[in-house]
């Protein structure tokens, strides 16, 4: 609908707005200003588990083994699905699955993260936007391992690490899904995971 | 439309729900200020906040064209619509071209300004609301009475019936946690079912030709990742310049909203999946008009947080329903009389001038300068409600008489304190509605003077 588009952008072009300056965000003024945590991993922890959410820092994939077999969530778990080698034991393969539909019924889901944020304890996911996108919100629980390396102080910091060339999809996910739209009380599990556990790991996955 | 008074009158007939909404709202207040000081910089951020939405509405043209540029190159088909009418029509063409009946809607005020729901329906499609409060809200057949909580004024006595009803919950519960286990069983087969999600945007970017959909409950993300048909709703109003500017956005956002320091989920999206398609309808409907105005340009620089909902006096006591606009509260105030001056002409007065509502606007909007801009602008288009113009007109004819003044004063200070309650406190006297006048001085100001200070 051309004519609607020409309508709106003439209407828009004839009025006179007063031009105003946009700031530089990355300036040393603003820059130096942004809050930053004398221990992010700590902040990050903290704030993650005051959104429903755990942190459990650990050396490397098999201690992330250990610990997800202490889980009840994942020990209870029938359908589990692992986008990391040699973590969990999966019985449902991804690369498999071509309808996201096919992942309904999955209880657990081991799913890469990129980076943490110290401020608000968000992850960012990202990825092409196949099927395996809906795992990280049809799960009902989801583990999520992030290099330890990588927790930033706060989202200014986190913006300069994205780029949005190649993948179509990310987001940041901090803590379970939840509601308060029932008198305020808060709910964890609205739609999607119900637990969400962000596991930091020191050496290379 | 009933005026603002008349529907306010309405929801503090039942006092104690008024206090209990009041009381639910102003928990999200403190809960917000909570959040607000737990970042040191955070005037700084709402100052540039401010001005990276004062940029775009003075590049909104540029910015448009910029960001339909880029989104097509990343395969996003980009529409544009002048009103509500043409935005419904792009959407059910696109629904009809994909034989879609049945979808899966995330929380959006635009499309509820639109009246989407009921143009769909009338066309034979089922358009399911996810949000918990929206689809709760939806099941009654009622619009949101809040923007970010649509279900506020709802107490859990009375969602329980409403579920007992529609979801054959059991009947007398009322636990949360219960409630949304039962929606939660009953959206996600909704989710698996449906042909195409539709989406509202909370910030698209220029730069990159991609949007940001912010919830706690994913239900954006569940609607939009198990079909292959994605349709983003925006107003115009919605863009930002560069990726970056999220930094500032997504901060401020959630913590002015609820107290939360980010909400659950913060998507990111910039192109269809492989295999799907992507649309986004670009609407005007009167923010053109807004965008030329010098009084109320700023009114678009609003992220929707409900800040100044929550906060506001007025709209925590007399519900989100009294203001009948589909957004409420402050910005609903300018908003409204903005698009229909006439059927909205008692919004502005719905505002005490505490200023409360630019204290918390994250984006420093001047709310209640604007509110009352608007005040003298409906005089100047004779649309003052009656009530006010009769008594301006009976105060500007008494201030020009100053015999006149004095005389009324005395009479009121010896006659007032002695009148039984019902002479005072009555329909004619808008300011005896629930509240006590104040107790009047024996003197006036005048004759004070006169003794204290004159004679000496
Ligand atoms: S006017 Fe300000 S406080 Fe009110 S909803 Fe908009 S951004 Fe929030």
């Amino acid at each position: 609908m051309t004519t609607s588009k020409n309508e709106i952008l003439s209407k828009l072009r004839s009025q006179s707005v007063p031009k105003t300056e946009l700031p530089d965000l990355q300036s040393i003024e603003l820059s130096s200003q942004w809050v930053r945590y004398e221990n992010p991993t700590e902040q990050f922890a903290e704030i993650l588990a005051s959104v429903g959410g755990q942190c459990i820092p650990v050396k490397n994939v098999d201690d992330v083994n250990q610990r997800l077999s202490e889980l009840p969530a994942y020990q209870e778990a029938k359908n589990v699905c692992s986008q990391i080698a040699g973590c969990g034991q999966p019985n449902v393969s991804i690369p498999e699955i071509t309808d996201p539909h096919d992942f309904e019924n999955i209880d657990f889901a081991i799913l890469p993260g990129k980076f943490g944020v110290a401020e608000n304890g968000a992850v960012w996911i990202s990825n092409a936007g196949g099927p395996a996108r809906t795992l990280y919100f049809l799960s009902q629980h989801v583990a999520l391992l992030v290099p330890a390396s990588e927790i930033v102080n706060n989202m200014h910091q986190a913006y300069q690490k994205l780029e949005f060339a190649e993948n179509g999809f990310g987001t940041f996910m901090s803590g379970p899904s939840k509601t308060a739209d029932i008198e305020q009380s808060l709910v964890i599990g609205a739609h999607g995971a119900r637990s969400l556990i962000v596991f930091l790991v020191e050496e290379s996955f | 439309m009933p005026s603002h008074p008349k529907l306010a009158a309405e929801f503090v007939k039942n006092k104690e729900r008024a206090h209990w909404h009041d009381q639910a709202l102003w928990f999200v207040r403190s809960k917000r200020d909570k959040a607000a000081q737990q970042i040191p910089e955070w005037e700084l951020l709402r100052e540039q906040a401010s001005k990276i939405k004062s940029y775009t509405v003075s590049h909104l043209p540029d910015l448009l064209e910029e960001f339909e540029r880029n989104a097509t190159a990343r395969g996003v088909q980009v529409h544009w619509a002048r009103n509500a009418t043409e935005h419904n029509e792009i959407v059910h063409g696109l629904l009809k071209k994909h034989n879609v009946t049945r979808v899966v809607k995330s929380k959006s005020m635009l499309t509820e300004e639109c009246h989407l729901n009921p143009y769909l329906e009338r066309h034979g499609i089922e358009i399911i609301d996810t949000d918990l409060g929206e689809r709760i809200v939806q099941m009654q057949h009622m619009p949101p009475s809040h923007i970010v909580m649509p279900a506020i004024h709802m107490k859990k006595e009375e969602i329980g019936e409403l579920f007992h009803e529609q979801l054959g919950t059991e009947k007398g519960a009322t636990d949360p946690q219960y409630l949304t286990e039962a929606a939660r069983q009953h959206l996600r087969q909704k989710f698996i079912e449906a042909e195409a999600g539709i989406t509202g945007v909370n910030f698209a970017i220029a730069e990159t030709g991609g949007f940001v959909v912010c919830t706690n409950e994913g239900n954006a993300d569940l609607g939009t990742s198990l079909n292959k048909l994605h349709i983003a709703c925006m107003g115009i109003e919605k863009l930002i310049p560069r990726a970056g500017d999220l930094s500032v956005f997504l901060r401020l956002l959630a913590r002015s909203a609820t107290g939360q320091p980010i909400t659950t989920y913060s998507s990111h999206f910039h192109g269809p999946a492989p295999g799907a398609e992507m649309h986004i309808v670009l609407l005007d409907n009167g923010r053109s008009e807004i965008s030329g105005s010098d009084e109320f340009r700023r009114s678009l620089n609003c992220i929707r947080c409900a800040a100044c909902m929550n906060t506001c006096p007025v709209y925590r006591r007399s519900g989100g329903y009294s203001y009948s606009n589909t957004v409420p509260g402050p910005i609903g105030s300018i908003l409204g009389p903005a698009k229909d001056p006439k059927a909205n002409s008692t919004l502005p007065f719905a505002c005490s001038l505490c200023g409360s509502c630019t204290d918390v606007c994250p984006v420093k909007i001047d709310l209640h300068h604007q509110l009352l801009t608007w005040r003298k602008e409906l005089r100047v288009k004779g649309l003052l409600p009656f009530s006010k113009r009769l008594s301006m007109k009976m105060m500007s004819w008494m201030m020009q008489a100053p015999g006149m003044y004095r005389f009324v004063g005395k009479m009121a200070r010896s006659i007032v304190p002695y009148l039984p309650r019902f002479m005072l406190y009555n329909r004619l006297n808008d300011w005896g509605k629930q509240r006590e006048l104040p107790i009047i001085p024996k003197q006036s100001f005048r004759e004070w003077m006169k003794q204290n200070h004159d004679d000496k």
